[in-house]
């Protein structure tokens, strides 16, 4: 095996284990997920106004993108896995836009 | 495409070590599943293809509720309904049950069964609890007089967590079904991998729910 070979060899065990951490890592991150959604509810309780909203719309992403790159590994794992999950994703972000713009301009009014 | 690969090949195991080509070698090094011509692994590749259509079911299912939730004269809404000390709790019971999974998943590539088998059992027992949890809060709302007809709200309600909770429902069983067949070391093909699977499953689960949680129970209609 040449040295060329020998590395994408390592290369692609690297992907298959999918870049997995130390335990310790993962207990890390879901203490900061808990954190985050003891945020959140936090919010709820507190008035915030306008800026309610945007703030536990912005937690929300991080916590989703938190799970996905981590728990499920895509970070690490290869790119085609993020292109057919990501792609769903981006489509059904767009049904809910579509169904949500069709209701406020056919709604009657 | 030649004639030759047209035509069907014994079993990688039933050929001689030396008459295998490239890619099998290839597949014994990662402990036994095959590799496809993309180097990646076919049954992770379909089930990433499978969560990316569970993403527009589940986008349909959200929207139309997003749509209809202010829709309940004379009826309880969501104002009078939720309650959301118990909903954060159960949340906080899924958002753990990603960490067991995710330590299963990493036992299972250290080739570690008790381990795995405790973790699958952990993330079985929290994900039953928060099932758990909503047939309480679907049970009390019945109570109140919601019902699955009352309102567009209630029905986009009930579709919608109720969707949701089919699929906890099922990756639990699936959890189960793991835990038993790993026991008996009957796992077909790479292990790790059929561990990390029903784990991609189980965190798409808890995704989805970070997502409801926010925009159903959240945000006030």
């Amino acid at each position: 095996m040449t040295t060329t070979d020998h590395v994408e060899h390592n290369e692609h065990v690297a992907a298959h284990e999918g870049g997995h951490k130390p335990n310790s890592f993962y207990v890390k991150v879901a203490a900061a997920l808990a954190f985050v959604t003891a945020i959140e509810v936090a919010l709820y309780y507190l008035d915030l106004g306008k800026a309610y909203l945007p703030i536990l719309m912005v937690l929300m992403v991080i916590k989703f993108l938190t799970v996905v790159s981590l728990f499920m590994h895509l970070r690490f794992d290869n790119k085609i896995f993020s292109w057919l999950f990501y792609s769903g994703l981006l489509l059904a972000v767009f049904v809910y836009l579509g169904a949500l713009m069709t209701f406020r301009f056919f709604d009657g009014s | 495409m030649s004639e030759a690969t047209l035509t069907e090949t014994p079993a990688a195991g039933d050929r001689p070590a030396d008459d295998r080509p490239a890619d099998d070698h290839h597949a014994d090094d990662h402990g036994g599943h095959p590799v496809s011509s993309t180097g990646l692994s076919n049954n992770k590749l379909a089930m990433w293809l499978f969560l990316g259509s569970e993403c527009l079911l589940f986008g349909g299912l959200i929207s139309t509720y997003m749509l209809y939730r202010g829709r309940h004269t004379g009826t309880p809404g969501p104002a009078q309904l939720w309650d959301i000390p118990l909903t954060s709790v159960s949340s906080f019971v899924l958002l753990m049950s990603s960490l067991t999974m995710v330590l299963a998943v990493s036992a299972a590539q250290q080739r570690d069964d008790r381990l795995t088998v405790i973790w699958l059992s952990v993330t079985a027992l929290l994900g039953s609890t928060f099932v758990g949890a909503q047939v309480y809060e679907f049970t009390s709302f019945y109570h109140e007089g919601v019902g699955f007809t009352t309102s567009l709200f209630s029905s986009s309600f009930f579709t919608l967590t109720g969707f949701h909770g089919i699929h906890v429902t099922v990756g639990i069983i699936m959890l189960m079904s793991l835990v038993g067949i790993v026991s008996r070391s009957k796992v077909p093909g790479d292990k790790a991998e059929v561990v990390e699977l029903i784990g991609l499953y189980w965190h798409f689960v808890d995704i989805i729910w970070i997502v409801i949680f926010t925009l159903v129970y959240l945000i006030p209609a």
